[in-house]
C-alpha cells in the first residue's frame, strides 16, 4: 500500500527525521491561507507547491514548482490543483490532483538518495544511498553503480552505527551535518522496521546550506500482509489513487488487475492466471485482466468474478479456466450457470475445469442448455475464446 | 526413491484444530501421509480429526511423545513465522509451511534462524510436496499425480497440477512435486530442490515453473548449466504482466532488470533448458527432452 509524501512525512516527524516541512489543502479557496501559513510557520516567503498523487516522477511532469512569492505560489496551486499530472509512472491517462502540500523552501548545498528494501537475492534488508539525489535511481544503477552504496542489515541484529557510518562517509559528509546524518539513518531503519514498509526512499535527501540534512520528499510502500498491525497506516490508504474496478473487486476478496485487451478471463490460483494471459496472448487475443479467484472460489466468487469482468466494457469473451484441487469443478460449473442466469450472457464464455469433479461439472454445464463453450485444455480454450472476441 | 519425505515420513501438523488444518488434515491422511500428532497451544490433550489425531500444546512436546520429525504449518498469518520457529527450535528437520500472507518482516527473522539451525523449510505461500503414493505433505490434489520418473518444481499451486496434469496425459508419472511459494522470503530455493533431484536416482528429467519477479530462475538455469545431468524443462509464467504490478503473489512483481519472463525465458535457453513458450506445452516438452 502505498501513501502520499504529506503521510510520509508525518511518519517521518514521528521517528525523528528531519523533514521539509508544510500544510496541506484540497479546495482552492484554502490555498491563500495554506501558504501564507507556512510562510509564517517557516519565516519564508518562498515556498514549493507540490501535487500529491501517489505516482514517483511529480517534478518532471509539473507537479512540483518552486514559488518565490505568494502570488507565484496561489497561481502555481490553481494550475496544479484539478489537473491530470502524467508521470512516467501514472501512464498516459495521468492521475488527477486532489491535494495539494504547501512546503518551506531550502537553500540546498547538495542531493543525495537513500533507501531501504528487502534485498531478495540475499534475504537480508539493504540501505543504499547515493551522492546521485533526484534523479531516477534506476538510471544511476545502469550508468553509474559504483555511486550506490550499500550495506545489508542482519534481520536478527538490527542496523548497528558502522553501517550508518559507512553510508555517511560514502556520501562524503562531514562536520557538523555528520552526526545529523547518522542519526537520521538510524532513524529510517527505526522507521522501516516499525512500520513494516517493504520500501522507504527519499529523494532526494538534501545537505542545506546552513549544514541540515533534511529529506525534501518521503516515498512508501508498506506490505499489505502486515496490515493487520498498523490500523493508523492502513487508515491512511486514499482510495481515489485506486482503480474502481480494482477496489470493486478487492471488496470480494478478489484479486483483479485491469488490463488494456478484450479477452476477461477468470482462474484460479496466480501463477495459472499468468499463464492463462500468456496464452490468450499466444493465441492472437489480448488479456483484459488479471484475476485471481483464490483457492476457495465458491458459487458467489464466480459471480462476483463474472461481474468484475462485465464492468470492463472492453471485453468481448470471457475465459474461465479452473484446476480444481480443493476448489471442486461441480461448484465452479453451478456458480457459472447462476451468474448466467442471473446477469445474462452478454459476452461468449468460454469454460475449461479440470481436476476435482471434473467430468460431473462438464455434465451439469452441458445439462444446463447454456451457450457456453466448453474447451477440454489451455491451449483449446485459448483458441476457443479468442475465436469468439474476434467474432464478437 | 524421491526427495525429502517417502512413507517413513512421521507428520506434525501445526494448527491442526483450525478449519484448514483439520479438513487437509484429513485429506493427507485418506492419501496415506501418516500424521502422529497435532499442535494447537491450549488444547493439548485433546483429538483431532475424527479422534484420530493426538493434539498437543508446543510441538517440542509433539515430537518428545511421537518422534514426528516433519512438520505442517496451518496456523494464521500473524503467527505464522513463529510456528516456523517453534518448529525449528523443536529440531524438526523439515517444515512446509501453507499460510498465505505472511508478513516479509517476520519471514526474514524466520528464514534466519532456519538458516541458522539447518532446518529445511518449504514455503510460505505454497501448495506443499507430494511424493506420489507415499506422502502427501500439503493442500494439491493427490489423485491427480501418477507414480513415475519426473520431478515437478515450481512457484505456484494450480500451475504445479497443470503440468502434473500434462505430463499424466503424456504418460509420465512424477517421484515428487514441490511447490516452494511464490513469496519474496522462501525457504527453499529452486536450486535447492534440483540439487536433491539431480541425486534421487528415480527422477530422470525436472519441470520447473517459474515466474515473474526476483533472480531465483535465472540462478537456478546457471546452476542447471554447471550442473545437472538431467533434461529440466522450464516455463515461466507472466509474459503478458505490466511492470510495477503485483500479480497475486508478493514476489511476482517485475522491478527491472533480468526479473521479466522474457529475460528469464531467454537466460534459462541459452542455460541449455527446454523452455515452453506456451504453458500447454510442458507435457509434450518433457516427453521429448527425455527422448532425446
Amino acid at each position: 500500500m502505498k501513501i502520499h509524501e504529506y503521510q510520509g512525512k508525518e511518519i517521518f516527524k514521528s521517528y525523528g527525521i528531519p523533514i521539509q516541512d508544510g500544510h496541506i489543502f484540497e479546495k482552492i479557496e484554502d490555498a491563500q491561507s495554506t501558504i501564507n501559513k507556512v510562510q509564517e510557520e517557516f519565516n519564508t516567503e518562498a515556498v514549493v507547491v507540490k501535487a500529491q498523487i501517489h505516482a514517483g516522477g511529480r517534478g518532471k511532469g509539473g507537479g512540483v514548482k518552486f514559488s518565490p512569492t505568494t502570488e507565484a505560489a496561489l497561481e502555481n496551486s490553481k494550475n496544479m490543483l484539478g489537473m491530470n499530472l502524467i508521470t512516467h509512472q501514472t501512464g498516459p491517462e495521468g492521475q488527477q490532483v486532489k491535494k495539494i502540500y504547501i512546503t518551506q523552501a531550502l537553500d540546498i548545498k547538495k542531493e543525495f538518495y537513500c533507501a531501504i528494501t528487502l534485498d531478495r537475492a540475499k534475504n537480508k534488508d539493504v540501505f543504499m544511498v547515493s551522492s546521485e539525489g533526484g534523479v531516477e535511481i534506476e538510471e544511476v544503477a545502469k550508468t553509474m553503480p559504483e555511486k550506490i552504496i550499500k550495506v545489508w542489515i542482519d534481520p536478527l541484529v538490527g542496523m548497528k552505527s558502522f553501517h550508518a557510518q559507512k553510508l555517511a562517509l560514502g556520501l562524503g559528509i562531514t562536520g557538523n551535518a555528520y552526526k545529523e546524518t547518522l542519526k537520521l539513518f538510524m532513524n529510517v531503519y527505526a522507521c522501516y522496521m516499525g512500520t513494516d514498509a517493504s520500501i522507504v526512499e527519499i529523494n532526494p535527501l538534501v545537505l542545506t546550506t546552513d549544514e541540515k540534512i533534511v529529506a525534501l520528499d518521503a516515498k512508501f510502500n508498506f506490505d499489505g500482509n502486515a496490515l493487520f498491525r498498523h490500523k493508523d497506516i492502513a487508515d491512511l490508504r486514499d482510495t481515489d489513487e485506486e482503480d474502481s474496478t480494482e477496489l470493486e473487486a478487492s471488496k470480494f476478496n478478489l484479486n483483479y488487475i485491469k488490463l488494456d485487451g478484450n479477452v476477461g478471463c477468470m482462474v484460479n490460483g496466480a501463477g495459472l492466471a499468468m499463464a492463462t494471459m500468456d496464452i490468450i496472448k499466444l493465441a492472437g487475443g489480448e488479456p483484459a485482466n488479471f484475476l485471481d479467484v483464490g483457492g476457495a472460489a465458491s458459487a458467489d466468487t464466480v459471480k462476483n468474478g463474472f461481474k468484475i469482468i462485465l464492468s470492463d466494457k472492453n471485453v468481448k469473451a470471457i475465459l474461465i479456466n479452473i484446476f480444481g484441487g480443493i476448489v471442486r469443478c461441480d461448484r465452479v460449473a453451478n456458480g457459472v450457470i447462476n451468474a448466467v442466469k442471473d446477469l445474462g450472457l452478454k459476452v461468449p464464455v468460454v469454460v475449461r475445469l479440470e481436476g476435482t469433479n471434473a467430468d460431473e461439472a462438464k455434465d451439469i454445464l452441458s445439462e444446463a442448455g447454456l451457450d457456453i463453450i466448453p474447451a477440454n485444455d489451455m491451449k483449446d480454450a485459448a483458441r476457443k475464446v479468442v475465436d469468439a472476441a474476434t467474432k464478437n | 526413491m524421491s526427495i525429502l519425505v517417502d512413507k517413513d515420513s512421521k507428520v506434525v501438523v501445526q494448527g491442526i484444530t483450525g478449519s484448514e488444518g483439520t479438513f487437509h488434515s484429513k485429506q493427507m491422511i485418506d492419501y496415506g501421509t501418516n500424521i502422529v500428532a497435532g499442535v494447537t497451544p491450549g488444547k493439548g490433550g485433546l483429538d483431532a480429526v475424527d479422534g484420530k489425531v493426538p493434539v498437543f500444546n508446543t510441538v517440542e512436546e509433539a515430537v518428545k511423545e511421537t518422534n514426528a520429525n516433519v512438520s505442517i504449518i496451518f496456523v494464521p498469518p500473524p503467527f505464522a513465522a513463529d510456528a516456523i520457529i517453534e518448529a525449528s527450535a523443536a529440531e524438526v528437520k523439515l517444515v512446509v509451511c501453507i499460510t498465505e500472507g505472511v508478513p516479509v518482516h517476520d519471514m526474514l527473522k524466520a528464514k534466519r534462524i532456519i538458516d541458522q539451525n539447518r532446518t529445511r523449510l518449504i514455503g510460505p505461500n505454497c501448495p506443499g510436496i507430494i511424493t506420489v503414493d507415499e506422502c502427501k505433505l500439503g493442500i494439491m490434489p493427490g489423485f491427480i499425480c501418477k507414480k513415475g520418473e519426473i520431478g515437478v518444481l515450481s512457484k505456484s499451486g494450480t500451475l504445479t497440477y497443470e503440468a502434473i496434469g500434462q505430463l499424466v496425459n503424456v504418460g509420465l508419472g512424477q517421484t515428487t512435486a514441490i511447490g516452494i511459494g511464490g513469496d519474496p522470503i522462501i525457504g527453499t530455493t529452486m536450486i535447492e530442490v534440483l540439487e536433491l533431484f539431480e541425486k534421487d536416482n528415480k527422477t530422470e528429467g525436472v519441470v520447473l515453473i517459474g515466474e515473474i519477479g526476483g533472480q531465483m530462475e535465472n540462478e537456478a538455469a546457471q546452476w542447471i548449466k554447471n550442473n545437472m545431468s538431467k533434461p529440466v524443462v522450464g516455463f515461466i509464467a507472466g509474459q503478458t504482466a505490466p511492470p510495477g504490478r503485483r500479480m497475486g503473489h508478493a514476489g511476482a512483481i517485475v522491478s527491472g532488470g533480468n526479473d521479466t519472463a522474457d529475460a528469464k525465458m531467454k537466460i534459462m535457453k541459452d542455460c541449455g533448458i527446454s523452455v515452453c513458450e506456451s504453458v500447454a506445452e510442458i507435457g509434450k516438452k518433457m516427453q521429448e527432452a527425455l527422448n532425446k
